[in-house]
């Protein structure tokens, strides 16, 4: 006979599971967006301006549904396009919407404070309009999407139960960061054709900073490379550093970890993720970076882009159906 | 969000009686109803005498301000309902009067006790008509009436379920005569709804007029998922250690979801929907990260029709494929049972006096509202004659909607009624117009009368327990009787007092 009693299993429904990824990658969404529009607007100037605004539907694969609802790329059609366009799945819109119905859905598991915040954030961002993305309030309204999104991480960071659905939910967000920043560098270096010649890093400075900034990196950057930009620096720094919060390695690394954690806390087969992930992370290396960023560094990072929705795919795959 | 804003000194300040004149409560007049803060020609209760002084002395504005947040709160919380008119959906708060009902230790004694009364006896009825029929044959109540109810499960016949109970949670809407008299007017033993605004009401209460509540005994409502989670335990099949427990919700789209929400919560158990069920091997299971995981009990919040589409509606895709085979196998445990709505319907309540008697032995210790039963020919003649000064009821409705209040109603619209009750004079009962018992309530115009019931909620496994108080609807436009939520009612915080 037992004397330790046996402990009440705690089970987490399997659709709540995927609900909690999806909560976390479209909050996380949020905030990517609203750094990439803040950092358009306000760094990224120069003569060419319909170029800077063009690179966000370039990034979040949108050119084509762009192009069919505006003719060209400024401040007010994107702005239009990601900050109020309901029809739109890729705006802040589509983003709370599903963000609120995913934690609708999760209410029950999810505390009391997330919940509320995200509620008050939903109708802040529904009353935006025309009238409140100005060029005059457009850093303003960036800076509520920006504060609204990280309050949210706040919260969850000091309220969410760490039970499997909090597993779920980090690694939903550590998928989404290492998507996003694929992303940022996958545009930056096709557009910028990355030479290893110094004199062209100098000219496109000010292109590597907004990307730096897109990704909240400018200033550890700096600090780890006083002397200037180069190319592969900013490849190594994005993808396969260790210490930068949204660098490829480190989300991957995270990702990881809550998996492992899965798989001995809570016996869940995680086996394929785990596998591919393996791989990954192992690609993720200063040298490897820098032998392939030396070459053409698009082909890798349309591959890892695809192995992180493949991630999704797997831990997912695990219990559906 | 700042909880009241009264400062230290202005609480105790309001400790003390107040003498000034009653400001906020001038052009208050009951008239002839029932007051529940006033109380006419009952012995004064000194909480209320206090509350009342209390309430008196608070700044109308303050009030308002209060209503205010309590409002913006309701939304950011998303405490709301959704309301459903032509191709819409709208997500709507119930409306939060601020002001409480005071209910009485002398009060709750009989509103208690007459519910357990009402439960038993409820349960009792519905083993019967499910076994030996013994009430039909003694031509208690018709058998047709019950034989013939929509409400009627064949499926149930001569199946037994734990402890004999079918009940488990049942609603009952209390209204207060002229006189301060209790009265039944309708049992509620489906899926009743509300629970939750009982608790949040408290909560609100507690946030927006902590000064109010100061000192004042008031009985706590913060048992009732433990209860129910004890209650749905109690019923799960038997040898079962540890049962798993569910809430079986339609979905986030559901009207009552926030309150589905607040169920699965405060029990402690998984919110699914009939998606996250499965039935292998004779038994339930629900689909967890892990695989299939035993279920024990349901507390569903789907009606009967759409449990289970091999059983009943084969067109439900929110219910669970096998669900009844399973629970007629006793590998599972659901609550409410399938087949009580025979029991709350409104046919069957004009009998539940002469049920009472007939199980218990026992005068219902809450009375009914007197009604006439439209199926028999006296009963219509009346009916038709007194059209004008009685509420007629379709029998298989809920909700509010198709009932005919007659004083209120214009020439057309009595004629109208008329037709339809000729037609199907068995779909219709009547009562005399109520003069329900009102409290004060904050309106545009200031503090005002205005009508109100109660729903208190019994949980049942092997004996019943009512949560202190319930839920109190109130019509918030002037004169309407309507309380339903989605008839414009709003709600208030009860307080049972100690």
């Amino acid at each position: 006979m037992d004397i330790i009693p046996k402990r009440h299993t705690v089970h987490l429904i399997a659709r709540h599971a995927e609900s909690t990824i999806w909560l976390a990658r479209y909050m996380e969404r949020i905030e990517n967006m609203a750094r990439i529009l803040d950092v358009t607007n306000t760094f990224a100037r120069d003569a060419d301006d319909t170029r800077n605004w063009l690179s966000i539907p370039r990034i979040n694969g949108d050119l084509a549904e762009f192009y069919k609802k505006h003719t060209e790329a400024t401040q007010r059609s994107v702005g239009d396009f990601y900050l109020l366009d309901t029809t739109n799945p890729t705006s802040v819109q589509s983003f709370i919407a599903a963000a609120r119905e995913n934690a609708r859905t999760l209410r029950a598991l999810i505390s009391t404070e997330m919940w509320l915040q995200i509620n008050v954030f939903h109708s802040r961002i529904r009353q935006l309009d025309a009238g409140t993305i100005t060029p005059d309030h457009f850093t303003a309204v960036c800076a509520m999407l920006k504060e609204g999104a990280q309050a949210h991480t706040g919260i969850t960071e000091g309220t969410l139960y760490r039970d499997q659905a909090w597993h779920f939910y980090m690694i939903g967000r550590y998928l989404e960061r290492a998507d996003q920043t694929t992303r940022l560098l996958d545009t930056r270096f096709h557009s910028l054709a990355p030479q290893t010649d110094a004199v062209d890093a100098d000219i496109d400075a000010g292109h590597w900073n907004a990307l730096l900034r897109a990704a909240a990196g400018y200033h550890a950057y700096r600090r780890e490379h006083p002397s200037g930009y180069h190319p592969q620096e900013v490849a190594c720094f994005m993808l396969a550093n260790t210490a930068f919060p949204r660098s490829v390695g480190l989300n991957l690394a995270q990702v990881e970890w809550h998996l492992t954690q899965l798989r001995t806390r809570y016996m869940l087969r995680m086996s394929g993720a785990l596998e591919r992930l393996d791989q990954l992370n192992g690609m993720m290396t200063y040298p490897n970076v820098t032998e392939l960023a030396s070459r053409k560094l698009s082909p890798f990072l349309d591959y890892v882009q695809r192995e992180v929705g493949a991630l999704h795919q797997d831990i997912v795959g695990t219990f559906a159906g | 969000m700042q909880a009241g804003g009264a400062s230290q000194s202005q609480v105790q300040s309001q400790l003390q009686p107040q003498s000034q004149p009653h400001s906020t409560m001038q052009g208050y007049d009951p008239s002839s109803f029932f007051c529940e803060m006033l109380r006419p020609g009952q012995p004064q209760h000194p909480t209320l005498t206090l509350l009342l002084s209390r309430l008196a002395a608070m700044p109308i504005d303050s009030l308002r301000q209060r209503a205010q947040e309590a409002e913006r709160d309701l939304l950011d919380r998303g405490i709301t309902f959704t309301v459903y008119s032509d191709a819409t959906a709208i997500d709507r708060i119930l409306p939060f009067d601020l002001i409480p009902r005071v209910i009485t230790p002398a009060e709750w004694h009989q509103i208690e006790t007459g519910v357990v009364q009402r439960v038993r006896a409820l349960n009792m009825f519905l083993y019967d008509i499910y076994h030996d029929r013994k009430i039909l044959a003694d031509k208690i109540v018709p058998a047709e009436l019950v034989l013939n109810n929509a409400g009627y499960c064949q499926a149930m016949v001569g199946f037994n379920v734990p402890f004999n109970t079918y009940v488990h949670v049942c609603g009952t809407d209390i209204v207060r005569d002229e006189t301060g008299a209790f009265r039944v007017l309708e049992d509620n033993a489906r899926t009743p709804s509300g629970v939750a605004y009982v608790v949040e009401n408290r909560h609100m209460s507690l946030r927006v007029i902590p000064d109010l509540m100061t000192s004042l005994r008031v009985r706590s409502v913060d048992e009732y998922g433990l209860r129910l989670h004890n209650a749905m335990a109690e019923i799960a099949p038997s040898g079962v250690v540890d049962p798993q427990v569910v809430v079986l919700s339609p979905g986030i789209f559901n009207s009552a979801y926030f309150e589905h929400v607040f169920l699965a919560r405060e029990m402690g158990v998984p919110l699914v929907e009939g998606r996250d069920l499965t039935v292998e091997g004779g038994k339930v299971w629900m689909r967890t990260t892990s695989g299939l995981a035993p279920v024990h009990t349901i507390y569903r919040r789907i009606g009967d029709d759409f449990l289970d589409p091999d059983a009943f509606n084969p067109e439900s895709m929110l219910g669970v494929r096998g669900l009844i085979e399973a629970w007629r196998h006793g590998t599972v445990a659901i609550a409410n049972a399938v087949g009580t709505g025979v029991a709350d319907d409104k046919a069957i309540y004009a009998y539940m006096p002469r049920i009472i008697k007939y199980y218990l032995s026992e005068e219902p210790i809450l009375p009914n509202v007197d009604t006439r039963i439209c199926a028999e020919p006296d009963a219509l003649a009346y009916t038709l004659d007194h059209l004008h000064e009685l509420v007629v009821k379709p029998v298989a409705e809920s909700g509010g909607y198709g009932l005919l209040i007659g004083p209120h109603a214009s020439k057309a619209q009595l004629a109208d009624f008329r037709a339809l009750l000729k037609a199907d004079p068995a779909n219709y009962i009547s009562q005399p117009t109520l003069k329900l018992s009102v409290s004060p309530t904050l309106c545009e115009d200031g503090v005002r009368p205005r009508h109100i019931d109660l729903r208190p909620f019994a949980v049942t496994g092997r004996n019943t327990w009512v949560l202190p108080g319930g839920l109190t609807r109130v019509a918030l436009r002037a004169g309407t009787l309507v309380v339903n939520s989605s008839q414009g009612g709003g709600s208030k915080d009860t307080w049972v007092l100690e």
